[in-house]
């Protein structure tokens, strides 16, 4: 099938390291995002964003964020 | 073989990117939360501003002067602020689990409880970390 092969061993110890750099990385706490969305969320429930020009106000116009993956 | 090894190494590093660079806060339950705390925050806001209420250093909300509230209203300020604490909570509990981590709840509520703080008009009464209300510069 492959040109090469690399034993599966190998293959198998490598993905073990892969996954544990995973688990890893997410036990560390992400502060800066974490701030920034805290951030995000605080201008929304306190409506602290600047009045756009046009609405006098309209904080619930804003259907651009409401996007479906 | 070597096909699935390729794809589970590109779905790990996606996998730190994404830890790297943003929490997730864009899940229908965290926009029913935000959604819920926008309204309430209109009703609440008199009482901010009056320092009734006050920001606790937990990332919660606080009758601190009972006093400054008319009886009449106090019981309809209460239900408000136990709504809101409610929601807070469920909005903490929800930004650790989006992001596949529940033991970060505990660090999400501290840093929304140094956010709030922190961003709090001048005039607003805030908890320190030691316990001590201070109101707003």
């Amino acid at each position: 099938m492959s040109p090469f092969r690399i034993p599966s061993r190998v293959l198998l110890a490598a993905l073990a390291v892969a996954i544990a750099g995973c688990v890893t990385i997410n036990i560390y706490f992400p502060a800066a995002a974490a701030e920034k969305a805290a951030d995000a969320i605080i201008d929304e429930v306190w409506q602290m964003k600047p009045p756009r020009p046009g609405g006098p106000g309209a904080p619930a116009a804003d259907p651009a964020k409401e996007k479906t993956p | 073989m070597i096909r699935l090894f390729v794809i589970l190494l590109a779905w790990a590093l996606a996998g730190a990117a994404l830890a790297q660079g943003n929490l997730d806060i864009d899940t229908p339950a965290i926009a029913q939360f935000k959604a819920a705390m926008a309204q309430r925050h209109a009703q609440l806001l008199l009482w901010y501003q009056s320092g009734a209420v006050g920001l606790t250093r937990d990332g919660g909300v606080v009758l601190r002067e009972p006093g400054a509230v008319p009886l009449a209203q106090r019981q309809a300020v209460t239900t408000l602020l136990a709504g809101e604490n409610a929601d807070r909570t469920g909005l903490y509990r929800e930004i650790a689990r989006a992001n596949g981590n529940l033991a970060w709840e505990a660090d999400i509520r501290a840093t929304f409880a140094q956010r709030w703080v922190e961003r709090a008009p001048a005039g607003w009464w805030v908890e320190n970390a030691t316990g001590i209300w201070r109101q707003k510069q």
